[in-house]
C-alpha cells in the first residue's frame, strides 16, 4: 500500500505501534486524541521504487483538498508530464536534494509539473531534466514554491527547457528558498501575476536568473543571481493579454559575476540580453531597485531601456516609466560588454561601461517637451558610481551634435516607494 | 457505426465504415451512473451501447461527425451525445452547447492494421467519457482490453504500443498515449472548468447518415429533442472539412488551428498566457499570430522570431512546432506523439498565401 485515504488510519497504526511496543496506554490516547483531532486531511505517502510515476500521477489527480502528499526520498523517473488542479494541496519531499523527480525520459507535456488549482504548496523536492518547462502554476491564487530545485543537469544548453519556476497569470505568488539551475530562458520567471515574493533563492547558469514580467506588487529580494547571462530583470512585453506591469521592488540581492554566454533560442526576447548583464529593466511602471550588491558583470551593472523591437499594440508603453536606483553597492565590472546590445551601449558610453546604463528613450512627444516628475528616472547612489544616459534617440535623429549624459547628479530625486508584498500564505493580509 | 479516418488516410478520408449500423434498442443508458461521484469500472456498466465493441449506441444515443476533427495520432473516432429524455441542450452560435445534468459525450479512438483497409482489423484503444454532473463535467478515460470486449477505467493514463501501415504504405510504429484525468482538462478547459470542445454549431453543422438516410446533424439533433434553439442549418455558421480542397485555403487553415490549437490558445484558455489566439472567430492578425512574438517559446521557437512569418513558412514558430515532435517543442503538447504531414502541407500553403 503506497498511499492512504484515512487520515485517521495513519494515526491509529502509529498508536497501535507504540502500544504494541509498550508505550503507556495513557499517553498513547492522548497523542492519538490530538492528532485525529487535527487530522482532518489526509496524508498521502509516495514511495519511489516500483510503478511510482503512476502512484504519483494519479496521487496528484485523486487528492482531495486538505490533503498533504507526500513523496519519499529517491528517485522517480516520469515520461509524462504531473500536473495538479485540487486546491488546497501540499506536495512535499524530503529535501531537494533527496526527493529527486526526474524528468529525462519524457515524452509528452509541456512542463514537469503543472499546477492549476489554488492554494498549493510546492516544497522540499527536485525536477529535473524537464523537456519544457519545470514546474508552472497557471491561473492559481496563493501558489508557494519552496526549497524546490528545478535542475537541467547538463548545464546551460539551448535545448532545455524555457523555464525553471513558473507561475504565470497568477495572484499571491511565493517563491522562496528555490535553486533553479539552466534554463534556456528565465530561471524564475513570473508572467502576468499579481502580488508576489520572490527571495532567499539562487538561480545560476540560466540566461535570466530571475524575471519578473508584465506583473503587479512584486517584492524580489535576498536573492543570489549568479553565472546566469542576465541577473535580475523586470519587463514588459506587448501583446500579452495582461499589461502595465509596475510597482517592483528589486531590493538587497546579491547579483554578481553573470558570465555564461546567452543560450536562449533566438526569436525568444532574452536571445537579446548580453552575456554580463547585472539587473535590467525593460518598459516598466515603478521599479525600485536598491541594496542590492553588484559585482562581475561584464555588460553593465543596472540597464534601464526601452523595448527595442516593432510592434503592433495601442495598449503598451514601450519605454520604462519611474524607474528608481538608490543606494546599491557596486563592485567591478562593465569591463566586457557583450553582444549587439554591448556593443551599442560601449560604442557610445565608453569601456569600461558605466554602473548604470539608461538608453534614454523616451515618446518622441516628450523627447521633444517633458516628462512628468512620476515617470522620470532617478538615480541616487554612493560617491564613485558611474552612469550613462545614452541619449539613444538623440544619436538616432542626430548623428552628430549629440554626447551621452554621464552627469549623474542631474538625476537625482527620488520617487515614493512600494508598500511592501503581503501575501494571505505568508502571515498577511 | 461509421468511423472517420482523421489521419494517415487523405485518400481514405471518405472512406466510410459500417460495423454495425442497427441502433439497439434494448439497451439504455444508465443515468444513476453519469451522476454517480465515482465513475464505474467498466465502460460497458454506462450502457451506452448496445453493442459495444461494435460501437452501436443504445436508444437516445446519438452519433455525430465534426465538420474538421482533432488530430489523434491518427486515430479513427466515433462520437456520441446521450442527453437524458426531457431535456436538451441548449444551442449556441460559438461555444459548445449548454448541455443539461445528466448528459454524456462520448468518443471512441481506434487504429485499423493498415490504413489503406481502415474497415479491417480495427482494434479499439479508448473510449472517453465527459459526464454532466450537477457541479460540472468530469472527463475520462476507459481503456480497452486485448480481447475488446471491454474498456476499463484508467485514471493515471496509459500508453498503448501501435503497430499499424500508413495509406503510402509505410509501416508505422509508435506510443499512443491514454490522458490521464488531468490532461484530459489540459484541453478541455475554459476559465478554469471542464468543458466539451467538439459540439460546436460550426463544427457540428453538417451531414451524417443515420441509418442511411442523409440528414443535417443540427436538424436531427433537434428533432431527436436533444438541442433547442438552434436556427436552420443554413443559417447556422459551418467550418469548411479542413481537407475539402473546394474551400477557401483561409477558412480550412483556420478550421484546422480552431479545433487543433484554440482548446488552449483562446483568451479563457490554458494557453491565455501566450496571447496567441486561434479561435475560428479571432480577427486580430496579431492576436493569430502575424508578426506576434513569441513569448515562453523557449526551444520551440526553433530559431524563428515570429509565430507567422507571412509569406515564409519556414520562418514561422507556428509551422515549426506543429512539425515537431519533441515534447516541449510540438503543439499541442497533449494527445499526440506523431506529425500530420496533411496538416503541415496545408498549413505551410496557407501562411506561403499571407501577404
Amino acid at each position: 500500500m503506497h498511499f492512504k485515504r484515512d487520515g485517521k488510519g495513519f494515526v491509529r497504526q502509529a498508536a497501535d505501534r507504540l502500544a504494541r511496543i509498550g508505550a503507556i496506554g495513557l499517553s498513547v490516547m492522548t497523542i492519538y486524541g490530538a492528532l485525529s483531532g487535527a487530522a482532518q486531511a489526509a496524508e498521502r505517502l509516495v514511495e519511489a521504487g516500483e510503478g511510482a510515476a503512476e502512484r504519483l500521477v494519479e496521487t496528484l489527480i485523486m487528492a482531495e483538498p486538505g490533503d498533504i502528499v507526500r513523496i519519499g526520498e529517491g528517485r522517480i523517473e516520469l515520461t509524462e508530464g504531473l500536473s495538479l488542479d485540487v486546491d488546497d494541496v501540499t506536495v512535499k519531499g524530503v529535501g531537494n536534494d533527496k526527493t529527486i523527480l526526474s524528468f529525462k525520459g519524457q515524452s509528452g507535456s509541456g512542463e514537469g509539473l503543472l499546477v492549476t488549482s489554488d492554494r498549493v504548496v510546492l516544497e522540499d523536492f527536485a525536477v529535473e531534466d524537464t523537456r519544457g518547462d519545470g514546474v508552472k502554476a497557471k491561473g492559481s491564487d496563493q501558489i508557494t514554491f519552496r526549497n524546490l530545485r528545478v535542475e537541467w543537469t547538463n548545464g546551460p544548453d539551448a535545448n532545455n527547457g524555457a523555464y525553471g519556476v513558473y507561475p504565470v497569470s497568477s495572484r499571491n505568488v511565493l517563491v522562496e528558498g528555490v535553486i533553479v539551475k539552466g534554463a534556456a530562458d528565465a530561471g524564475i520567471y513570473v508572467g502576468q501575476s499579481e502580488d508576489i515574493v520572490v527571495r532567499n533563492s539562487r538561480a545560476e547558469f540560466n540566461v535570466a536568473g530571475i524575471e519578473i514580467e508584465n506583473s503587479m506588487r512584486a517584492d524580489v529580494y535576498g536573492n543570489v543571481a549568479t553565472r546566469n547571462t542576465g541577473g535580475i530583470l523586470v519587463f514588459d512585453l506587448p501583446n500579452l493579454p495582461v499589461q502595465g506591469g509596475r510597482d517592483v521592488r528589486v531590493f538587497d540581492n546579491d547579483v554578481h559575476d553573470n558570465d555564461t554566454p546567452n543560450f536562449a533560442p533566438r526569436g525568444n526576447t532574452v536571445a537579446m540580453v548580453p552575456k554580463g548583464m547585472g539587473i535590467m529593466v525593460m518598459a516598466n511602471r515603478n521599479v525600485h531597485v536598491f541594496g542590492n550588491r553588484l559585482a562581475g558583470n561584464g555588460t553593465t551593472h543596472v540597464l534601464i531601456a526601452a523595448y527595442p523591437n516593432e510592434y503592433d499594440d495601442d495598449s503598451y508603453m514601450f519605454v520604462p516609466r519611474g524607474v528608481y536606483v538608490h543606494d546599491n553597492v557596486y563592485g567591478e565590472g562593465g569591463g566586457a560588454p557583450d553582444g549587439e546590445v554591448g556593443s551599442i551601449i560601449s560604442e557610445i558610453s565608453g569601456t569600461p561601461v558605466p554602473d548604470i546604463v539608461w538608453d534614454g528613450a523616451t515618446k518622441l512627444t516628450e523627447y521633444a517637451s517633458w516628462v512628468a516628475a512620476e515617470d522620470r528616472i532617478y538615480v541616487a547612489e554612493p560617491e564613485g558610481t558611474t552612469f550613462a544616459n545614452l541619449k539613444i534617440i538623440s544619436n538616432m535623429l542626430l548623428p552628430w551634435g549629440w554626447w551621452p549624459d554621464k552627469d549623474i547628479s542631474a538625476y537625482a530625486g527620488s520617487l515614493p516607494e512600494p508598500a511592501p508584498v503581503k501575501l494571505p500564505q505568508d502571515g498577511g493580509a | 457505426m461509421r468511423w472517420l479516418a482523421e489521419g494517415f488516410a487523405a485518400g481514405a478520408a471518405a472512406a466510410l465504415l459500417c460495423i454495425a449500423a442497427a441502433m439497439s434498442a434494448d439497451a439504455a443508458p444508465a443515468d444513476d451512473l453519469i451522476l454517480a461521484k465515482s465513475p464505474p469500472k467498466s465502460l460497458s456498466e454506462f450502457g451506452f451501447f448496445g453493442d459495444l465493441r461494435g460501437q452501436a449506441p443504445a436508444a437516445g444515443v446519438v452519433p455525430f461527425d465534426l465538420n474538421t476533427p482533432l488530430f489523434s495520432d491518427g486515430a479513427m473516432k466515433t462520437r456520441f451525445v446521450y442527453v437524458p429524455a426531457g431535456k436538451q441542450a441548449i444551442y449556441d452560435e460559438v461555444e459548445a452547447f449548454a448541455f443539461p445534468v445528466g448528459s454524456a459525450l462520448i468518443k471512441t479512438f481506434a487504429f485499423p492494421a493498415d490504413y489503406r483497409q481502415p474497415d479491417q482489423n480495427l482494434r479499439l484503444v479508448e473510449t472517453r467519457v465527459l459526464l454532466r454532473q450537477q457541479t460540472g463535467w468530469q472527463a475520462w478515460a476507459y481503456l480497452w482490453n486485448d480481447a475488446q470486449t471491454d474498456a476499463v477505467l484508467k485514471i493515471a493514463g496509459a500508453k498503448v504500443d501501435i503497430a499499424t501501415t500508413t495509406a503510402d504504405g509505410t509501416p508505422l510504429q509508435f506510443s499512443y498515449s491514454v490522458p490521464n484525468k488531468n490532461q484530459c482538462k489540459g484541453c478541455h478547459a475554459l476559465g478554469g472548468e471542464i468543458v466539451p470542445l467538439g459540439p460546436k454549431a460550426r463544427n457540428l453543422n453538417r451531414n451524417h447518415s443515420y441509418a442511411g438516410v442523409e440528414e443535417n446533424q443540427l436538424g436531427h439533433w433537434a428533432a431527436a429533442g436533444v438541442l433547442v434553439g438552434a436556427p436552420e442549418p443554413a443559417a447556422a455558421p459551418a467550418v469548411p472539412d479542413w481537407r475539402d480542397a473546394a474551400a477557401s485555403l483561409d477558412l480550412r487553415a483556420r478550421a484546422w488551428l480552431d479545433v487543433n490549437c484554440a482548446h488552449c490558445h483562446r483568451r479563457e484558455g490554458p494557453a491565455s498566457n501566450s496571447g496567441l489566439f486561434l479561435t475560428w472567430g479571432e480577427q486580430d492578425p496579431v492576436a493569430y499570430g502575424i508578426r506576434k512574438r513569441p513569448v515562453a517559446a523557449g526551444k520551440g521557437s526553433g530559431g524563428r522570431d515570429f509565430d507567422i512569418a507571412p509569406g515564409e513558412p519556414e520562418r514561422s514558430i507556428l509551422l515549426y512546432r506543429v512539425e515537431s515532435t519533441e515534447a516541449g517543442v510540438m503543439m499541442p503538447e497533449l494527445g499526440r506523439h506523431l506529425a500530420d504531414p496533411d496538416a503541415v502541407a496545408l498549413l505551410s500553403a496557407w501562411i506561403s498565401s499571407l501577404k
